[in-house]
C-alpha cells in the first residue's frame, strides 16, 4: 500500500528547528568554549542518565512527527484517492494498539471490561456480567487460569530481551566517565521498552479509555503535544523576554517605561480570559475557512500552534519582569562600567555582559515555565480552549479524568499514566537544566 | 575576670574535605586588656572569634580547646562545654560581638531603642520606662543624644549605627567585648572617633576588648597601654604574641616583619615596597612544617620538616619561628635579619615631574559639575538637585600622579565617572590633551577613549565572571584599536599578561580562578590595553590585603615609569597617597578644598578639613606637622 507524505506546520516548525539545532552543533564540533560544558553534562552522571530519558522523548516526539496519508484505491476515472487521516511513523509503529480498540473502560491488563452489561449466554439467556474484551487477553481460553502464568511468560521474556540488548550495548560506555548511573537509567529503559514490546501487543497495559482506545497509545502520542507546547511557547517567549526584560533594565528611562507599561497591562487582564479570548478568535478564523484545511489533522495542528503562539505572547512577563530586576543590578557593575569606558557597542554590551550573567535565571525559569506550560494546556482544555479535543494530549487526557474520577468505581489509570509520563519528562527536564547550568557556571567546580 | 582561650582548633567540612582555619590558638583578654588579632584576610581571625561565641557557620565545629570565663566570685566555666541554651546568657551578657557591617547588623524595621530594648530585656529584665531610661544612657555613653532613641537605622550615618550597635553591646554589660574590624567600613574621621570611643569604654568599664583587625595602625593605637598586647594571625595559627609596643619596636616574625615592611610610608616614597609573594596555604593539614615556610625570605631546611614551636624571645613576646629557637643556632644569624631587607633597594629619585608647568596638561578639568535632580510626585517634577559634584578644576600633566582624597559620598567616583562620560556632567569641560570631550558623540569619543581608562576598587565586580581572562583584555582592543587583527590581540594580550606579571596561560582561564590581587592586576591589564595615556585609578588597593597593595603599588609605580602614564588616584588612604602621588587635591562635599604639592598639603595642611583628616589617620604614619 503506498502513502504520500504530509507535512504539516508544526512539522515544518520542527523541521527547521532540528535543522538549525544539527547546524549549529556541526559548526560549533570544534569549539572548545561549546563543546567543554557539553562534554561536562554529558560526563556527569545525573547528566547522561538525564539525556537518555528526554533523548527517549524527542525520539517519540520526531517518530509522531513524520506524517503521511494512505493512498486509498483509485477511483472511478483511475485518480489517486487518499484516506483524510493523516497517520505518522509512531501511529505506523504502534498499529497494534491503534487499532485494538475496545467498547469502553477496561483496567491496565484486564481480559474483562470494566463495567457489568446484559450479556445473552450461549442458551440465551440474559446475564449481567463483565464481558470479555476483544482484544486484551484475547489469547486466553481460560482466563483465570492462565492469566499470570501468561503475563509473567511474557513479561519474564520482554525483560530478557531488554537485559540483553542492555549487554549487548555495554562496550559503548564502558569507558565513559557517567558510569553507573547512566547504565541503570539505560538498564531500566530498555527493560521498560522490552516489557511493553512483550506485553502491548496482548494486553491493554495500561488500560482504554471511554471509547475504548488503549491508554499507553494515548500517552505516547501525548508526548509531541507536550513537548511541542512547551518547545514552542518558550521559543515565542525567549526573544521577548530576554529582550525586553534586558532592555528595560539596562535603558532604563523611557524605555523602561514602556516595557513595564506593556506588561503591567497584559498582568492587569486575567490570563485565562485572555488566552480564551484570542483562542476564540483563531478558533472563529480557523472555522470560518474550512478551505484552508485539507485535513482535520491540518486544522487541529493549526489550532495547537496559535495556542502556543497565544501562551507566548502572554506568558513572557513574568520572567521578563525577573530579567528587568537582574539587569538593574548588572549595568551598575564595574564590569559594565569598564566596557562603557571601552566604547563598546550598547549591542555587545547586552550581548556580551548582561546576557551570560543573566543565563543561569533564564534556564531555571524556562525549564519551571516548560511544566507550567503543559500543565497549562490541561486547564486550558478543561475551560474548552485548549489543544482541538479531537487532539491527543496530556490535557484531554487529565481533562477527562475529571469525570473518570467523580464514577464509582474510580477510573484511575488514565490519569495515573498522564501523570507518570508527564513526571518523568519534566523531572528529566529538571534534572537536566540543572546539570546544564552548573556546566554553564565558569566558578563551578570542575570533575 | 577574664576570657582564655586554650589551644583551640576549628575545623570546617567543605566538599568532602576537612580545612582547619584555626589550630592551636591560645589567647587571654583580661580585665582593662586589649588584645589585637592582627592578620591579614583568611588566616582565620573572624573564625578565631565566631567559635568563642559559639556562632560558627555551617559546617564548622570546635575540634580541639577550651574557651574559659573566670569570673570573681562565680568561678571559671567552660564555655564550649554550657548547652546551648546557657549560650544565650553567655552571648551578649558576658561576651558581645561588634561586626563590621554596620549595614547590616542592625535590623531595619525596629527603632535603636526597641534593639537595645531586646538585649536590656534578655540580660537586666529591663522592660518598659526604666529600659527607655537605661538605653539612653547608654546611647549617651557612646556619644549619640537621646533624641536618636526613636530613630531608624536608615536615618542614622554609618558612624552613628556603629555607635548605636556599641550601645546594644554595652546594655548586657559585657565583661570581654569582640570587635570584629569595626572600622573597616568607616571613613577614617569616623574610625578614629569609634576607635576612642572603644578605649573609653573600655577604661571606664573595665572591660576586655578582642579587636579582630587586619590594620596594623589601628592595633598599634590600640594597645599603646603597658597590658595591651598584639596577636599577629598567620594561617590559622597565631606566628607572633607581644605587647604592643613591643611588637611595633622589633617584630620578631618574618611574617610580622614582612606586614611592616610592606606599609606605604612617605619615607619610603621612589623606593619598591618590600613584597611577599605567594599565597596563604590551603589549610587541610597537608603541610608538615612551618605554615610560612613557602613565602618565608630567610626558610632554610628545618623549616619545611618540623613544625616551629612557640618561643619565647623576651618578657610576653613569643614567636613561632625556628628562628627563634634558643637552643638551635640558626642558620640566620649569618644572614642577618629581614627588617633590613627593604634596604636592599637602593633609593631612587622620586617619581613624576614635581609640577605641571611644562606644555599642556593631558586632563583639564575646569569647573565640573554634576547634579542629580530629585524628582517627587506622579508627574516626577524636579524638586531639588544633589550637588554631588559642584564647580571642580584640576589640572593633570603627562606622567603625573595626582591624588584626589575624600571621605565617602564627597564625590570623588561620580567625579570619576563624569570625566570618562559615564554619566553626563550637567555643567563644566573636561579637556583631554587640549581637546574638549564636551560636544564628542559616538566615533570620536570612542577614540578619546582610548587615551583615558578606570581601574575599579572592587576586583571581584570590575571582571565580567562569564568572560575567559583574554577576552577581557581583548574586547577593549576590538572596540578601540581596530587596526589590530585577531593575531595582533593575541600578541598584545601576551605582552600585558607579562607587563603585569602574570603567566602566559591566565588569557585561557576566568576571573574567578585567580586571587584579588591577581584579579587587579588583570584589570589594569584591561585598562592598558587600549594604550591610554591617563589611568584614573577609583581606590585600587582598598578591597585588598597589605601584602598585596605593597605589589599592585610597586606594579603601579613601574608602569608609570615605563610608559609615561598619568595616574588620578582616587582613594581615601593617605599613606598611599603619601607614597604615590605628587600633587594631592583634598575633596569635601563636592569641592575642592584644598590642593597641592604632596609634602606641603601632607605636612602643612592649610585648611581645618585636611588637618582634621591627617589627625584621624591611625597609627599618626605621617611626619610630625
Amino acid at each position: 500500500m503506498s502513502m504520500k507524505p504530509v507535512l504539516l506546520w508544526s512539522d515544518m516548525l520542527i523541521l527547521v528547528l532540528l535543522a538549525l539545532v544539527v547546524a549549529g552543533v556541526w559548526l560549533l564540533r570544534h569549539n572548545e568554549t561549546f563543546r567543554a560544558p557539553l562534554r561536562q553534562v554529558l560526563a556527569r552522571p545525573l547528566g547522561a542518565a538525564t539525556a537518555l530519558v528526554l533523548g527517549v522523548y524527542v525520539a517519540i516526539g520526531l517518530l509522531d512527527s513524520v506524517h503521511y496519508v494512505e493512498r486509498l484505491p483509485d477511483g472511478p476515472q483511475g485518480e489517486a484517492q487518499y484516506s483524510g487521516e493523516v497517520l505518522s511513523a509512531l501511529d505506523a509503529l504502534l498499529t497494534p494498539l491503534r487499532e485494538r480498540v475496545e467498547k469502553t473502560y477496561s483496567a491496565p491488563f484486564a481480559t474483562h471490561l470494566y463495567a457489568k452489561e446484559t450479556l445473552t449466554g450461549p442458551d440465551g439467556r440474559q446475564v449481567r456480567d463483565y464481558p470479555r474484551l476483544v482484544h486484551g487477553g484475547a489469547h486466553l481460553a481460560d482466563t483465570d487460569q492462565e492469566f499470570w502464568g501468561d503475563v509473567l511468560l511474557r513479561g519474564g521474556l520482554g525483560a530478557l530481551g531488554g537485559v540483553i540488548a542492555w549487554l549487548l550495548c555495554f562496550p559503548l560506555w564502558k569507558n565513559r566517565p557517567a558510569g553507573r548511573p547512566f547504565a541503570l537509567t539505560l538498564l531500566v529503559t530498555l527493560v521498560v521498552l522490552g516489557l511493553l514490546v512483550a506485553l502491548a501487543p496482548h494486553y491493554h497495559v495500561l488500560g482504554t479509555d471511554k471509547v475504548g482506545q488503549d491508554v499507553l497509545y494515548l500517552s505516547l502520542k501525548s508526548v509531541r503535544t507536550g513537548l511541542l507546547i512547551g518547545t514552542l511557547t518558550t521559543l515565542v517567549v525567549l526573544p521577548l523576554a530576554i529582550g525586553l526584560g534586558i532592555a528595560a533594565g539596562y535603558f532604563g528611562g523611557r524605555v523602561d517605561d514602556l516595557i513595564q507599561y506593556l506588561y503591567t497591562t497584559l498582568n492587569s487582564i486575567p490570563g485565562v480570559l485572555l488566552i480564551a479570548a484570542a483562542v476564540l478568535v483563531v478558533q472563529v478564523q480557523i472555522e470560518t475557512h474550512p478551505d484552508l484545511f485539507a485535513t482535520a489533522a491540518a486544522r487541529t495542528d493549526v489550532r495547537l500552534l496559535a495556542l502556543c503562539a497565544i501562551l507566548g505572547l502572554t506568558g513572557w512577563t513574568g520572567l521578563a519582569r525577573l530579567l528587568r530586576a537582574e539587569a538593574l543590578k548588572l549595568r551598575e557593575l564595574e564590569f559594565v562600567q569598564a566596557a562603557r569606558a571601552f566604547g563598546v557597542t550598547r549591542a555587545r554590551i547586552l550581548a556580551r555582559h548582561l546576557l551570560p550573567n543573566v543565563m543561569h535565571l533564564v534556564l531555571i525559569s524556562l525549564v519551571i515555565d516548560f511544566s507550567g506550560l503543559v500543565l497549562a494546556e490541561a486547564v486550558l482544555s478543561y475551560v474548552g480552549v485548549g489543544v482541538d479535543p479531537a487532539m491527543i494530549s496530556f490535557g484531554n487526557m487529565i481533562n477527562g479524568a475529571r469525570l473518570e474520577l467523580a464514577r464509582e468505581p474510580v477510573v484511575w489509570w488514565q490519569l495515573a499514566a498522564a501523570f507518570l509520563f508527564m513526571f518523568v519528562l519534566v523531572l528529566a527536564a529538571n534534572l537536566f537544566a540543572d546539570t546544564v547550568r552548573d556546566a554553564l557556571d565558569p566558578r563551578g567546580s570542575r570533575p | 575576670m577574664s576570657l582564655t582561650v586554650k589551644d583551640l582548633r576549628v575545623e570546617i567540612r567543605a566538599g568532602g574535605r576537612t580545612l582547619t582555619p584555626v589550630e592551636g590558638v591560645d589567647l587571654v583578654v583580661g580585665r582593662d586588656q586589649c588584645l589585637a588579632l592582627l592578620g591579614e584576610s583568611g588566616c582565620g581571625k573572624s573564625m578565631t572569634a565566631l567559635a568563642l561565641m559559639r556562632l560558627l557557620p555551617e559546617g564548622g565545629r570546635v575540634a580541639a580547646g577550651r574557651v574559659e570565663l573566670s569570673r570573681e566570685g562565680a568561678g571559671v566555666e567552660d564555655l564550649l562545654a554550657q548547652p546551648e541554651s546557657a549560650m544565650g546568657q553567655v552571648r551578649g551578657g558576658q561576651l558581645a560581638m561588634i561586626f563590621q557591617e554596620p549595614q547590616t547588623s542592625l535590623n531595619p524595621v525596629m527603632t535603636v531603642a526597641e534593639q537595645i530594648g531586646e538585649t536590656l530585656a534578655a540580660h537586666r529584665a529591663l522592660t518598659g520606662v526604666a529600659a527607655r531610661s537605661e538605653a539612653g544612657r547608654l546611647l549617651e555613653a557612646v556619644g549619640l543624644g537621646t533624641d536618636k532613641l526613636d530613630a531608624y537605622p536608615f536615618q542614622l550615618s554609618g558612624g552613628q549605627r556603629q555607635r548605636a550597635l556599641i550601645a546594644m553591646m554595652l546594655a548586657g554589660e559585657p565583661e570581654v567585648l569582640i570587635a570584629d574590624e569595626p572600622t573597616t567600613a568607616l571613613d577614617v574621621t569616623i574610625q578614629a572617633q569609634i576607635l576612642k570611643l572603644l578605649q573609653d569604654l573600655r577604661r571606664e568599664r573595665g572591660m576586655g576588648l578582642l579587636l579582630i583587625t587586619h590594620d596594623l595602625d589601628v592595633a598599634r593605637d590600640m594597645t599603646r597601654g603597658p597590658d595591651d598586647r598584639v596577636a599577629v594571625m598567620y594561617a590559622g595559627q597565631i606566628v607572633e604574641s607581644a605587647p604592643g609596643q613591643a611588637l611595633q619596636a622589633e617584630p620578631r616574625h618574618p611574617y610580622t616583619q614582612k606586614l611592616f615592611a610592606v606599609l606605604p610610608r612617605l619615607e619610603r616614597r621612589g623606593q619598591r615596597l618590600d613584597s611577599l609573594p605567594g599565597r596563604v596555604p590551603v589549610l587541610d593539614g597537608s603541610s608538615a612544617g612551618c605554615r610560612f615556610a613557602e613565602r618565608c625570605p630567610q626558610v632554610f631546611e628545618r623549616c619545611r620538616q618540623e613544625v616551629p614551636g612557640f618561643h619565647g624571645v623576651a618578657e610576653g613576646h613569643w614567636v613561632r619561628c625556628h628562628l627563634a629557637d634558643p637552643e638551635a643556632a640558626s642558620p640566620a644569624d649569618s644572614q642577618g635579619r629581614g627588617v633590613e631587607s627593604a634596604g636592599e633597594n637602593p633609593p631612587r629619585p622620586p617619581f613624576g615631574k614635581g609640577g605641571s608647568e611644562a606644555g599642556t596638561p593631558i586632563l583639564a578639568i575646569d569647573d565640573l559639575s554634576v547634579h542629580f535632580p530629585i524628582r517627587k510626585g506622579l508627574l516626577k517634577r524636579t524638586v531639588g538637585q544633589v550637588k554631588a559634584v559642584d564647580g571642580v578644576s584640576l589640572a593633570l600633566a603627562a606622567g603625573e600622579t595626582l591624588a584626589l582624597v575624600g571621605e565617602s559620598g564627597c564625590g570623588k567616583t561620580t567625579l570619576a565617572r563624569a570625566v570618562l562620560r559615564l554619566i553626563e556632567p550637567t555643567g563644566g569641560e573636561v579637556r583631554l590633551a587640549g581637546e574638549p570631550l564636551g560636544g564628542l558623540r559616538g566615533e570620536a569619543l570612542r577614540r578619546k577613549r582610548a587615551q583615558m581608562q578606570i581601574v575599579f576598587q572592587d576586583p571581584f565586580s570590575s571582571l565580567n565572571p562569564r568572560m575567559g581572562v583574554g577576552d577581557i583584555l581583548a574586547e577593549g582592543m576590538a572596540a578601540l584599536l581596530p587596526d589590530l587583527d585577531r593575531a595582533g590581540r593575541a600578541r598584545r594580550t601576551a605582552e600585558l599578561l607579562d607587563q603585569v606579571g602574570l603567566p602566559a596561560d591566565a588569557a585561557g582561564r576566568y576571573p574567578h580562578e585567580f586571587s584579588g590581587g591577581q584579579r587587579q592586576r588583570i584589570a589594569i591589564a584591561r585598562a592598558l590595553a587600549v594604550r591610554p595615556k591617563l589611568l584614573i585609578l577609583d581606590e585600587p588597593t582598598s578591597a585588598l590585603d597589605v601584602s598585596v597593595q605593597a605589589q599592585i603599588l610597586n606594579l603601579l609605580s613601574d608602569l608609570r615609569r615605563e610608559h609615561g602614564l598619568a595616574y588620578l588616584f582616587i582613594t581615601h588612604n593617605l599613606a598611599v597617597v603619601s607614597y604615590l602621588a605628587d600633587r594631592v587635591a583634598v575633596m569635601r562635599g563636592g569641592k575642592i578644598v584644598e590642593s597641592g604639592p604632596v609634602e606641603q598639603v601632607l605636612t602643612r595642611p592649610r585648611t581645618d578639613y585636611t588637618k582634621l583628616l591627617l589627625d584621624s589617620v591611625p597609627g599618626q604614619v605621617l611626619p610630625d606637622k
